[in-house]
């Protein structure tokens, strides 16, 4: 009986506590940099894309919800001829942005992105690309890597020596 | 003329005042559950969130009203008006305000009980005729609870019948001039309080539907408006039980400055708060331990109080 009624009051003293509710469109939680959300493509510090059409995003995906097909321009660079998400089946696991070996793919705090028909949630690469560089600046997979496209050479890359005539210890 | 004209005003807005308040409870219920549980509640709608009310009737209004095939046709439809009629009807003895009552039974006490006696009906109805095995199951605990608390209900209420002498329920209200009867009568009001959670399903003893067991108990089948029927009954018999728990127990219209109108309406939305309060913090007990708290506590209590206050009066009464 006792505890019933303190029961009761203590219940009504909730009245006076603080609202746990955020009124939303209003007022928005905080969301942590690292937060995952709507799925984003970047660029590198010169402008162009950093994704190199590996496949390893989408072959991480659980839910196999990215589709892509990868190409080369006549310079040898590699880029995705098509990158497609399907949001309506993506459950922003991140591990895309785990597996992403050139930092291309990036979740980013954004959540607000419903629609009224489901196609709408179908992204291609125009919708996923932006034009910054996401969560790290200044990374530049081509200035790092071995490779050669157009404009770069074997050797040239950073920290990375000129090739080496093996033909030449022979002499 | 002038008679009929005023009778006619008087049902009208009786009516339409208990509509109104039991559909605003639509509203004022999560309104209040929120704000006991650290929400906000619903507020977008309208000013204070009041437009959800109609929001909530348009949706039930043109929600899809299914009868399934399985169901006893007749009377799957006859039980959601059976509550509805029988409730309302109880507002006809319910005394507002001097003059403000549709009928000055001089037994009106007993017409309110004879009427929510038969509401058991419509839940017991529903059930039956679902023909299915939830609502069945909700229709059998209704069946026990609802008659076993019938009982003591109306023998709470003798106490105070004794104290006024009289089961006219403005005579009711005028012997609490000196002191309200839920200080002489209070195991009276207590029991009747319990009873009263039981005949109108309340959250504490709300076996006949406990959503998280039997589906929604003896309405499972039930959708549109016909499930709006006994949505609607149940707000209207809270708003039921509360005004005459004003009447009985806490004097009715009676109090300094205020009209008495809205003492009534002050202390009936009180009541409501504390039915509210109490789904917002009592778990449901078991329902054996519903039935024997029934009939070995709260029978023999209210037999108790019957007693103590018949001899009470008799010892005053003597020379």
């Amino acid at each position: 009986m006792i505890a019933i009624l303190r029961a009761l009051w203590l219940v009504l003293m909730h009245s006076f506590r603080k609202r746990a509710t955020i009124e939303y469109p209003e007022k928005k939680a905080y969301l942590a940099p690292r937060w995952r959300g709507r799925i984003v493509l970047t660029r590198d510090p010169d402008g162009k894309e950093r994704c190199v059409g590996c496949y390893l995003c989408s072959a991480a995906c659980p839910v196999s919800c990215i589709s892509l097909q990868c190409t080369q321009d006549e310079t040898g660079r590699r880029y995705p001829e098509f990158f497609r998400i399907n949001f309506s089946r993506c459950i922003f696991c991140g591990y895309c942005e785990e597996a992403c070996p050139t930092y291309a793919i990036q979740l980013t705090p954004d959540y607000e992105m419903s629609e009224y028909s489901r196609n709408n949630l179908v992204y291609e690469k125009e919708d996923l690309l932006i034009s910054g560089q996401g969560k790290y600046q200044g990374y530049n997979y081509y200035r790092v890597a071995g490779v050669s496209i157009g404009g770069k050479g074997k050797g040239e890359a950073e920290n990375e020596q000129p090739p080496i005539d093996v033909r030449g210890l022979v002499d | 003329m002038n008679e009929i004209i005023k009778m006619a005003v008087t049902v009208v807005g009786v009516l339409v005042a208990v509509l109104t308040a039991a559909s605003l409870l639509i509203w004022g219920e999560r309104r209040l559950l929120s704000l006991w549980q650290d929400r906000l509640g619903p507020n977008r709608v309208g000013p204070l969130g009041l437009g959800q009310v109609v929001a909530d009737m348009i949706k039930i209004f043109t929600k899809e009203d299914r009868t399934p095939p399985f169901v006893d046709k007749p009377l799957f439809v006859l039980a959601p008006a059976i509550i509805m009629t029988t409730t309302l009807l109880s507002f006809a003895v319910v005394c507002f305000a001097p003059g403000i009552v549709v009928a000055d039974l001089n037994v009106g006490l007993l017409f309110f009980l004879g009427l929510s006696a038969m509401g058991v009906y419509s839940v017991v109805l529903a059930g039956w005729s679902s023909n299915s095995k939830y609502p069945l199951l909700g229709a059998m605990r209704a069946a026990g609870q609802m008659f076993g608390y019938e009982v003591f209900m109306g023998l709470s209420l003798m106490g105070v019948v004794m104290c006024a002498g009289s089961f006219d329920l403005r005579e009711i209200v005028l012997a609490q001039k000196r002191v309200w009867f839920c200080v002489p009568q209070v195991v009276g009001f207590v029991v009747f309080l319990i009873a009263g959670f039981a005949e109108t399903r309340r959250l504490p003893l709300d076996l006949p539907e406990t959503e998280n067991e039997l589906v929604a108990g003896y309405h499972t089948e039930y959708s549109g408006m016909k499930f709006g029927m006994f949505y609607v009954g149940e707000y209207v018999g809270i708003v039921l039980i509360s005004s005459l728990m004003t009447v009985l127990f806490f004097g009715g219209w009676l109090g300094p400055w205020l009209p008495a109108p809205a003492w009534f309406c002050l202390k009936t939305m009180a009541i409501v708060c504390f039915f509210v309060l109490c789904r917002a913090t009592l778990m449901r007990p078991r329902y054996d331990q519903l039935m024997s708290f029934g009939w070995k506590v709260l029978l023999p209590l209210s037999l108790a109080n019957v007693l103590i206050t018949g001899a009470v009066i008799l010892l005053r009464r003597a020379p």
